[in-house]
């Protein structure tokens, strides 16, 4: 209430303030528009928001519960990442979740909101009256929205992700160039910053986290067969060329649906199956 | 030790059980004042744990084997050369130390 009456104040003096402003014609439609702009907003003070988050602390071991929150989205950031700031904020600090950049490029935020993998950061609020919040799906829970990335990363550092050469580069101590078209080949891949919002949206990786690679680590297996640069390729196929690690992938798709940066997972995963043919192997 | 000899144990008992074998294998590869040192700890831990939790609340007793194959996997580390705990309050953690 108190922000409400603050905010017709405010108005008042941008209305009071425009007739003094009369040497200016245009300065001052300006900032009659903007008072009208003003006052139905402050004639609806509060938008109130639920947030059932998902909470759980080892600390006090019980039964993992939904608890929630209620937001004014008047005073709270359009993102969903900027409502559980403010929640950490204001009203529990206990609440725990992973954040970092604020906009998408760290990949920590990865969370599941309204039943769909993304980022907090670049996950808009949306318009209904709650919103529920959990932690990746099938991953272990380390406290609240925190889950255990080991295996994922684990998966990510089996594929090798790193540039492997036979001979050395062509003019010693220099980089290795690629043409703009090899380059334009990892397009799709590179974008990639791990979040597992692919991975743990999948239901294959979900009956068989521990065998198989899941989206995001054949993403950038795929991103390492495909550089100019690398000569591994053939070891990489033959590495990932499994029945479990590569070939639980049925094209569900459900990784390009997920992934927040736009990418597809699915398709390039299809790629390697379709060297894997090629190579014969 | 014969099968017949104790009560049948679930299959997270003998997850438990594996764990601290696990524990006292690791310490036989560090000098043996230290091997001293974690024995005791780790006992310590898993005793006062055996005592405190509910034996039905298994997704804690899950995190619990979860971060004691984390911690197992840092003690195996051969840079890691002891091992160390502190009482924080009320519930006790542990932590490696390089």
């Amino acid at each position: 209430m108190a922000t409400g009456v603050l905010r017709r104040a405010i108005a008042g003096v941008r209305v009071s303030s425009s007739p003094a402003s009369k040497f200016v014609p245009l300065r001052a439609l300006a900032s009659e528009a903007e008072a009208q702009q003003v006052e139905p907003k402050a004639r609806a003070s509060t938008d109130l928001k639920t947030f059932s988050i998902y909470r759980w602390n080892p600390d006090k071991p019980s039964k993992p519960e939904l608890q929630e929150y209620k937001i004014d989205l008047k005073e709270c950031g359009p993102m969903v990442l900027d409502a559980l700031i403010k929640i950490k904020n204001e009203i529990d600090p206990s609440l725990t979740f992973r954040r970092s950049c604020r906009e998408g490029i760290c990949g920590s935020c990865a969370m599941n909101i309204d039943g769909c993998n993304g980022l907090a950061c670049l996950t808009k609020i949306s318009s209904g009256p709650s919103t529920m919040i959990t932690p990746l799906p099938h991953m272990y829970v380390i406290k609240d929205l925190v889950v255990d990335m080991t295996n994922f990363y684990n998966q990510y550092k089996s594929i090798e992700p790193w540039l492997k050469r036979k001979s050395p580069p062509p003019v010693p101590g220099k980089e290795i160039l690629q043409s703009k078209k090899d380059r334009a080949k990892l397009d799709g891949m590179y974008e990639c910053i791990l979040c597992a919002c692919c991975s743990t949206s999948c239901p294959s990786y979900w009956w068989n986290p521990e065998s198989y690679l899941g989206p995001a680590a054949l993403l950038h297996a795929n991103r390492w067969i495909m550089d100019s640069r690398d000569e591994y390729t053939h070891e990489r196929l033959e590495s990932i060329n499994d029945e479990y690690k590569l070939y639980r992938c049925h094209t569900i798709l459900n990784c390009a649906r997920a992934c927040p940066k736009g990418l597809n997972p699915g398709k390039q995963i299809q790629n390697i199956k379709k060297l894997e043919i090629g190579s014969g192997a | 030790m014969a099968p017949s000899s104790g009560p049948r144990l679930s299959g997270m008992q003998k997850q438990v059980l594996s764990l601290y074998r696990g524990f006292l294998r690791a310490a036989r590869s560090k000098s043996a004042e230290e091997r001293h040192k974690i024995e005791s700890i780790v006992s310590t831990e898993f005793r006062r744990n055996a005592k405190q939790v509910d034996r039905k609340n298994f997704i804690y007793i899950e995190y619990l084997l979860r971060r004691g194959k984390k911690q197992l996997d840092q003690l195996k580390n051969p840079d890691t050369i002891s091992l160390s705990s502190f009482d924080v309050g009320l519930p006790q953690t542990k932590h490696t130390k390089r």
